[in-house]
């Protein structure tokens, strides 16, 4: 401990705080970028093997999804039901816990809401009330499904990955049995679906937009969330509970409940997709809405690193990719797995770049030990 | 890795590849020698057709039976296709075809799954009017749906019933097996269908039936195929999107199998028998030359053998003559008009009398597409 070298021009350069927080923004997008330039690159090379011109595909990549207003509003269309999914993953791992089976919380939402929607319909209430109660209703539905993945978690020390898949599948059962028994329309012959709302109680288009107001539920839920994360003691002791449980005992907090609460409040995003896609797109509940959205939500909270805000755009280039694999397969006659190869392709940097966060760049100007 | 691009592994060069080859030399020849007026027409738009599929193209069943019909019609002079797989019944489908209005200029949209039709093909009808649509399915109704939609189907069953009666002459154990994915209406006249060819061959015949309760699930599928086939089946048959896990279980088990949607031969070259298959090129041909030719677009569309919509697999090595004689007998009277597969008295596997003595419905009567009954025969009951 005698002679410890003083970092002399660190310690006499001092930077201005602006560029310090220039570089430290710059740090911190390495991961991106390098992801970015990974997927870039083995996509390019996978489409060059299969005969066809990169250059051309990432043309028609950017045009179907970003190209101009229709391809904008496909995208964003796509997008609007992927956020709340995306939401669903995000908030139950703000505790520590990896969901998985959103699926499930997602068609019973969108069964209760079909069912509420209905009912409340026919007995000619209006939209100021079927159009809350369906999201209520859709939510409590969706929350109650993962909110029970949570007590099992903490309860019962039931792992909760492994039990959501497994209740997303109970939760399909459930859905089908009812569409096809119970709740089913005796008119929907080849097609068993519950009855349909009427046309005038669908949830309309965003001023100006093609899209309903699914994205927008979405994206202000994601906001909410955000807050609630960054601004608030709850948000704080969420963290701490979710960062280290051990300590977050310590200092007294409920943490079996605080974990059981961001599950429910997971299931719920979910199931108010479910309701938004039978308020908004179907009219009914039936097996179209067991479409996948509850696992590509995984895929988008992972690439979001649980940030609920960044679900929101990360949703989008998903959506966007979906819009582009639709022009991609048109014209040039590739393969739909195509674009599941360029996700899985950017899911894989993604997650393989996160090993560059936190380390020091010599050549962006930081010093060497970071 | 191959540098042919996936697609041609299974399907014929892509419209985007032949278009290719043939642009090149076709315009710049024909635009630079041919008087003004036939340029004129050389220059004229194609017409752009857009099919639809709910999976893979390359699915053995369903969709590659659609698939087929789109690879006909590319072949016709005047006539671009634009295709995409593996759309989803949502959202998605309605961007898919606003896209091919918009980006690709389609005029013909054939959305081929059932569930593409309400909302979601509906919704794009009302918003595109001057866009054609054709789904597949037979829902449309006059006075209900808008003028620009249409429907086209075919009544499988009699295929079916052919089908049956080779599986009849076939069975040595007289347990025949049939996998389905939901008990609706459809599903139940071809089981119904089915097992009334092959008890016409001989009435001591049973069909088990297996619901899976789902259009997809490969992994239930091969679980009902071992099933069946430890029971004593030694036919199977299904009626779900793609019958490939079944009809290989069936090979690789030594049972004969009975295809359904499109030919699935090649996956059984040793007990593939024979098969019910859809000719969708019939109505996709039909309502293209109407609006090549600007003749009225019929909005229903549907027939049977007669009318070029179903078609049989070709006889597999296991067939017998005696079988082989016998359904192309019932074939040729199919094809002459007037056979009649459902009439009375005919029972319910419960006991209960479904058709009344005396009483017939043809193919085209509504009271079939209600159909809620598996009949004597059937080994299995509605679940729900």
């Amino acid at each position: 401990m005698s002679s410890i070298p003083a970092p002399a021009a660190a310690a006499l350069v001092v930077p201005s705080p602006s560029a310090v927080r220039a570089r430290a923004m710059l740090v911190a997008l390495v991961p991106a970028l390098a992801a970015l330039v990974l997927t870039v690159l083995l996509f390019s090379l996978a489409v060059g093997l299969a005969g066809f011109n990169p250059l051309e595909v990432w043309g028609l990549i950017v045009i179907g999804g970003f190209g101009d207003a229709f391809a904008w509003q496909n995208t964003l269309q796509r997008a609007a039901p992927l956020v709340l999914t995306g939401l669903a993953v995000a908030l139950p791992a703000q505790a520590g816990r990896v969901i998985i089976g959103n699926e499930g919380a997602l068609v019973l939402g969108g069964l209760a809401a079909a069912a509420v929607g209905t009912a409340l319909a026919s007995s000619g209430a209006g939209a100021a009330i079927v159009w809350p109660a369906m999201a209520l209703f859709g939510a409590a539905a969706g929350g109650t499904w993962i909110g029970i993945v949570g007590w099992l978690r903490e309860k019962r020390e039931v792992n909760e990955t492994i039990a959501s898949l497994l209740m997303s599948f109970i939760a399909i059962a459930l859905f089908n049995q009812v569409v096809e028994t119970v709740l089913r329309d005796p008119a929907s012959l080849n097609k068993p679906s519950t009855k349909p709302l009427p046309d005038a109680l669908l949830l309309p288009t965003l001023p100006g937009l093609d899209v309903h107001w699914g994205l927008a539920v979405g994206i202000a839920v994601a906001l909410i969330a955000w807050g609630i994360m960054k601004f608030t003691p709850l948000g704080l002791a969420l963290r701490v509970a979710g960062g280290n449980p051990k300590t977050a005992l310590g200092v007294g907090l409920p943490v079996a409940w605080l974990t059981i609460g961001a599950c429910a409040a997971g299931g719920a995003c979910a199931g108010l997709a479910g309701a938004i896609e039978v308020g908004a797109v179907h009219g009914a509940a039936n097996a179209s809405l067991i479409a996948g959205y509850g696992y590509t939500g995984i895929l988008i909270a992972f690439a979001a690193r649980f940030s609920p805000a960044g679900v929101v755009p990360v949703a989008i280039l998903v959506g966007g990719i979906a819009a582009s694999g639709s022009l991609l397969q048109r014209r040039l006659g590739l393969p739909d797995a195509s674009v599941t190869v360029l996700l899985g392709f950017a899911f894989v940097a993604l997650i393989g770049c996160e090993t560059l966060r936190g380390r020091s760049f010599p050549l962006l100007g930081g010093r060497k030990n970071g | 890795m191959s540098r042919k691009p996936v697609s041609d592994l299974i399907l014929p060069p892509t419209d985007a590849q032949r278009r290719r080859l043939i642009a090149g030399g076709a315009l710049l020849g024909a635009a630079a020698t041919l008087p003004g007026a036939l340029r004129s027409a050389f220059a004229q738009a194609p017409v752009v057709v857009g099919v639809i599929y709910v999976g893979p193209r390359g699915d053995f069943g369903y969709n590659q039976a659609q698939a087929a019909a789109a690879a006909m019609i590319k072949k016709m002079p005047g006539v671009k296709v634009v295709e995409e797989e593996n759309v989803p019944e949502t959202a998605a489908v309605q961007k898919t075809m606003e896209a091919m209005i918009n980006q690709d200029k389609a005029g013909l949209i054939f959305p081929t799954s059932f569930g593409y039709f309400d909302p979601h093909m509906l919704k794009m009808a009302e918003k595109y009017p001057k866009v054609r649509f054709d789904h597949c399915g037979g829902m449309w109704t006059q006075g209900k749906h808008p003028a620009n939609t249409g429907s086209y189907f075919g009544y499988i069953d009699e295929c079916q019933y052919l089908a049956g009666i080779v599986a009849g002459y076939t069975s040595k154990t007289k347990k025949l097996g049939f996998i389905a994915a939901k008990p609706i209406p459809q599903v139940l006249r071809n089981i119904n269908a089915f097992t009334l060819g092959a008890r016409s061959v001989d009435p001591s015949i049973t069909t088990r039936v297996i619901f899976t309760g789902e259009w997809s699930m490969p992994v239930k599928e091969a679980e009902a195929s071992t099933s069946l086939i430890d029971q004593g089946v030694d036919v199977l048959t299904c009626h779900v999107d793609s019958p490939k896990v079944i009809v290989e279980t069936a090979e690789k088990r030594g049972v004969f199998s009975s295809g359904y949607h499109a030919s699935q031969a090649a996956l059984a070259p040793k007990g593939y028998l024979t098969g019910a298959e859809w000719d969708w090129a019939t109505p996709y041909t039909a309502q293209i030359k109407a609006l090549q030719s600007g003749a009225p677009m019929p909005n229903f569309l549907r027939g049977g053998l007669k009318d070029g919509y179903v078609k049989m697999s070709p006889y597999g090595p296991a067939v017998g003559a005696t079988a082989k004689a016998k359904a192309d007998e019932i074939k040729a009277a199919m094809i002459k008009g007037g056979y009649v597969i459902f009439k009375g008295a005919l029972k319910d596997n419960k006991g209960n009398t479904v058709i009344a003595a005396g009483k017939s419905y043809d193919q085209f009567d509504g009271e079939l597409e209600k159909m809620n009954y598996l009949v004597e025969g059937v080994v299995g009951s509605i679940p729900g």
